[in-house]
């Protein structure tokens, strides 16, 4: 039975070089020395961040192992005060698939067990430190033992586990094993006591809880407090994320030297050729020879006998040489409509006004396959006085230090946000504003600047992409607060007319004692525009469950989102000219009126005949497949008619 | 300018919007730029007044439709009190608009300054609109006979110095010929003092006795019955005018809007302003020539400055040496900062240099 708990994560944590120094001095050294050594940057330095490592370790842990088994997570965290001040038991339970039995002491007894490193997935503990740190660090800084339970599936016993880990042998320690009866079908139960700051690192393992839940909209988290304070982060869609691929193989760019000897003296392949088309992905056979003309070697070569120097000339005809990039189906983005609606869940009680997301297509840098989103949650309660909040994800992991030095940061900065209606001291730096900025990077390998992997470095073509995804959503940002003001200058317009001016006409035919005055046509005068106003409804309808040959209602409800356009010509008279309205790619389009010129899977466009003054053109569609609130904003385009005229819908780009 | 007259000319407002509206034209309505930009000195009247700046009130904005449909409202107002034969208070007219739905007021400024605007359109004043002030007028003290006409329509004769006590005679919000004569009057000069301290303690030293003055207390910035009141005792009894006050910035635009007219009443200056009233002190040259106490100038008092320094009715030799001193000392004073020197310093001292320096007393 494959287990999610795979040990082998534990160590991919550790770059190469740190995992072969301790293996070479493991002798010499306890593991209790090297993590005493090491303890800043595997983010135990203190008691604040402790608390906050501790929960993060294991709760990526359980994300993982539900991801790895198709199921969807219901995490329970749970902080208890401990005998002693300053003493605190963590208790992370998870619905995932278990651990079998004999894994469980080396998974949580012994550092740096097993290793993947040569796993090229998309994954969150690649930025972890490792479960058993915690048990170590637990041991360390209270002297008590882990408690580990867990169950592999309905008919299958639970195991109860006291966990100790010897220092000296870097071994599990089994201080007791029981077999104990737990309802839960299956899932694993962490309970770990520590010495951690719990009122300076609540802020923190709050922040790191919804942050996680919102790159992790199939999950469902509950977070349950010292005092019994119960804080519950829901799902907001039962579909998992797209499995990944592992690729088993690396890609020629990025490898470093000390990889390429390694796979050059273990391959079986005789041929340098051979080696170069069996050890790599996207390799042909043209590009094998390129690359091998390029390094000036002989493709016949036997690749165990390249000295050195010929290595180094390979790696060098990697870069000079055009290479396919890497195949991405080993990333997993979360997509905008589930980041648009994590991220509305989370920020209710803001109420904002506006949530936009984007995900780009996948990229690479240095052989690595990344990819990029971001999204912008604008307005409601939001402070308008001070900088933006923002807030950062590598492999659907929240970052919480090192903002400063992030590569998402500095991207951020770089962008004149004044643009985009924000405010920004010489158009550079963090802005001002009420808004909050999300950045998720996805990679098999995130490129950290340091081992506590809190900051993504420097990559240009990570922040190139950054950039593209910031601005795509600072555009419709944009769109929406200029949409807004000119609404509001057009509604106080329509107060003039509807109101005031007719009171005036009323008032001055008083003083007068003459008749009202007709005043259409002062009414054109002052608005001359086309107005286009919209609204959205939604309605709750039973989803029908087709069988071969009936129909049935089912239990569960699904959603019609239903969207109204009305287009008033408050100009003299307006010329036929065209109206896009954009519909989101998940949307299937059902009941659309009047007739329209054509739907695509971006858009539906009307064609809107000349209206005289003051007319009124009403249009409407349905869409299906959508969630209540994931289209909450008409996004309209004009064609065909100066866009100066036109009120609520901007000018229309082409497809 | 009478009631009917003033009706007249709400009319012709009314008739200006109406038939705007009647021929297709969004309605508007022009008037003096009331500026500090648009002040021109008037040769003939000896004043200042607006120039030919024009501010257009449009109905095509939301402020000036409001503008317009206000002017609706307060001229029906009006028209109704004139009928009644009634006339209302300033703050009056602004909780009478509480009732005008869209129409009301949002605050007393906003219904003042319409009431100016409809001043300076019609060319009525607000008196004639049935609009007075709530300002109790400022007190004066001082050897002169003055014959009021009372509520009751008879006529009251009141001695400034003998028949009121150390408050002085209080000046009504309507000081016209038909309600205020003159009737004797034996004193030199008219010295008018914008504190109420200075004021007291003039009338505690006997001043108005020992230097045969009419001491007129401003209030801060004087109310225009106040002005109106100085402006008649200058014309008509040939009194010349002092004007006495601390030593900043904003003391010097109430002595400009005794001598030269105030911006907002521009359209009335003739009527309000005594074109030959001098500033008497407390100057700047003051402040080192007497050794006065002193506060530093705040950030708002060097921008008040610097803008008196632009301000048309201050171009004048004196003022702005006087303002460049100022500037330069970064200092201010007050009235009462001559007690340094005593109580009776200011009367036994201080103002007859002055007033002989001004050759109103002889040595």
């Amino acid at each position: 039975m494959y287990t999610g708990w795979d040990a082998v994560k534990e160590v991919r944590f550790l770059t190469k070089e740190i995992a072969y120094e301790l293996a070479r001095k493991q002798k010499e050294i306890s593991v209790a020395e090297f993590f005493e050594r090491n303890k800043h940057i595997l983010g135990f330095g203190n008691p604040t961040r402790a608390i906050v490592t501790a929960v993060k370790e294991a709760v990526d842990n359980s994300l993982d192992a539900c991801e790895d088994a198709g199921i969807l997570p219901d995490i329970i965290v749970e902080i208890k005060e401990g005998d002693r001040e300053g003493e605190y038991t963590i208790i992370v339970e998870d619905n995932g698939p278990g651990i079998v039995e004999k894994q469980i002491p080396p998974i949580f007894g012994k550092l740096l067990y097993g290793s993947r490193f040569h796993s090229i997935r998309q994954s969150r503990g690649q930025q972890g430190i490792g479960i058993s740190a915690v048990v170590l660090y637990g041991q360390l800084s209270t002297g008590k033992h882990a408690k580990i339970m867990s169950k592999i599936g309905e008919n299958e016993p639970a195991y109860l586990y006291e966990i100790a880990i010897d220092t000296h042998k870097n071994a599990p320690e089994i201080i007791r094993r029981e077999i104990v009866s737990w309802e839960k079908p299956h899932g694993t139960r962490v309970e770990i006591s520590i010495l951690g700051d719990f009122s300076r690192g609540r802020r923190f393992l709050y922040e790191y809880l919804q942050n996680t839940s919102i790159v992790n909209p199939h999950a469902r988290i509950v977070f349950i407090e010292p005092n019994g304070e119960k804080h519950i982060f829901d799902r907001v869609t039962e579909e998992l994320p797209k499995p990944t691929v592992e690729l088993k193989k690396p890609h020629p760019h990025g490898i470093e030297m000390g990889t390429l000897l390694k796979l050059l003296r273990s391959t079986k392949a005789k041929k340098l050729s051979t080696f170069l088309k069996t050890e790599f992905i996207s390799m042909g056979e043209r590009t094998t020879q390129a690359v091998c003309k390029k390094a000036n070697l002989d493709p016949d070569l036997d690749p165990r006998s390249l000295t050195r120097e010929q290595a180094g000339r390979l790696l060098k005809a990697f870069k000079e040489v055009k290479i396919m990039a890497p195949p991405t189906d080993c990333l997993s983005p979360i997509g905008e409509l589930l980041i648009k609606r994590s991220l509305k869940h989370e920020t209710k009680e803001i109420s904002p006004e506006f949530i936009v997301a984007t995900t780009r297509p996948p990229s690479v840098y240095s052989g690595h396959p990344f990819q990029v989103e971001a999204g912008i949650v604008y307005g409601g309660n939001l402070d308008k006085e001070s900088p933006v909040k923002i807030m950062r994800f590598a492999n659907r992991v929240p970052l919480l230090y090192q903002q400063g030095e992030c590569v998402t940061t500095a991207a951020l900065s770089s962008i004149d946000w004044r643009r985009y209606g924000l405010e920004q001291r010489g158009g550079k730096g963090i802005p001002v504003g009420p808004a909050i900025f999300f950045i998720h990077v996805a990679s098999t390998s995130v490129p950290f600047t340091s081992e506590s992997k809190e900051a993504i470095a420097d990559i240009p073509e990570i922040e190139n992409e950054i950039k593209l995804a910031l601005r795509e959503c600072a555009r419709k940002m944009q769109q929406h607060i200029s949409k807004k003001e000119r609404r509001r200058k057009t509604r106080e317009k329509f107060l003039l007319i509807t109101k005031i001016l007719p009171e005036i006409a009323r008032k001055s035919a008083n003083m007068l004692n003459k008749p009202v005055p007709n005043i259409d046509g002062v009414i054109t005068k002052i608005m001359d525009v086309i107005w286009i106003d919209d609204s959205i409804e939604y309605e709750k309808v039973k989803r029908l469950q087709t069988t071969l040959d009936s129909f049935e209602e089912s239990k569960d409800y699904g959603c019609i989102t239903k969207s109204k356009i009305t287009v008033m010509n408050y100009k003299k008279k307006s010329t036929e000219f065209l109206l896009y309205a954009v519909i989101p790619p998940e949307a299937i389009v059902g009941f659309v009126k009047p007739k329209p010129e054509a739907i695509t899977e971006r858009y539906i466009k009307w064609k809107i005949p000349p209206l005289k003054a003051t007319q009124k053109y009403e249009l409407y569609f349905e869409l299906a497949g959508l969630n209540e609130g994931d289209f909450d904003e008409n996004e309209l385009y004009v064609d065909g008619i100066n866009p100066e005229y036109v009120i609520g819908a901007n000018k229309w780009e082409g497809d | 300018m009478g009631s009917r007259e003033a009706l007249e000319k709400l009319n012709e407002i009314a008739l200006k919007v109406y038939t705007d509206l009647e021929n297709n034209e969004i309605p508007k309505i022009t008037l003096p730029t009331r500026a500090k930009s648009n002040i021109r000195f008037d040769e003939n009247l000896n004043v200042w007044k607006y120039g030919k700046g024009r501010t257009l009130r449009s109905a095509k904005t939301l402020d000036g439709a409001y503008m317009l449909l206000r002017t609706m409202y307060v001229a029906e107002f009006i028209k109704t009190m004139i009928e009644q034969n009634k006339s209302s208070t300033l703050r009056e007219l602004y909780y009478i608009s509480e009732g005008w739905d869209m129409a009301k007021f949002n605050s007393q400024q906003e219904s003042d300054h319409l009431a100016e605007d409809l001043e300076t359109i019609t060319g009525c004043l607000r008196e004639d609109f049935r609009l007075r002030p709530e300002e109790d007028g400022a007190r004066i003290i001082g050897n002169i006979l003055i014959e009021e006409k009372t509520r009751s329509g008879e006529k009251r004769k009141i001695h400034c110095q003998d028949d009121v006590g150390d408050a002085g005679y209080s000046i009504p919000y309507n000081v016209e010929k038909e309600k205020i004569r003159f009737v004797e009057c034996d004193a030199d000069f008219v010295l008018a003092i914008e504190t109420g301290g200075m004021f007291d303690r003039l009338v505690e030293n006997g001043f108005d006795e020992s230097h045969r003055a009419i001491l007129v207390h401003l209030k801060g910035q004087p109310a225009r019955s106040t002005r109106r009141f100085i402006k008649r005792l200058n014309e008509e009894l040939k009194l010349p005018v002092f004007v006495f006050t601390d030593c900043d910035p904003w003391s010097y635009r109430i002595y400009a809007s005794v001598a030269y007219g105030a911006i907002k009443t521009a359209h009335i200056s003739e009527y309000l302003a005594t074109p030959s009233a001098q500033f008497l002190g407390v100057a700047p040259s003051d402040i080192v020539n007497y050794d006065l106490p002193t506060d530093k100038l705040t950030n708002e008092d060097v921008k008040a400055l610097k803008s008196e320094l632009t301000d048309p009715r201050f171009n004048t030799r004196f003022w702005r040496d006087e303002i460049n001193l100022q500037l330069k000392l970064g200092k201010k004073s007050e009235q009462q900062a001559l007690a340094k020197y005593g109580l009776d310093y200011v009367t036994d001292v201080y103002l007859p240099e002055k007033l002989t320096a001004f050759g109103v007393l002889r040595k």
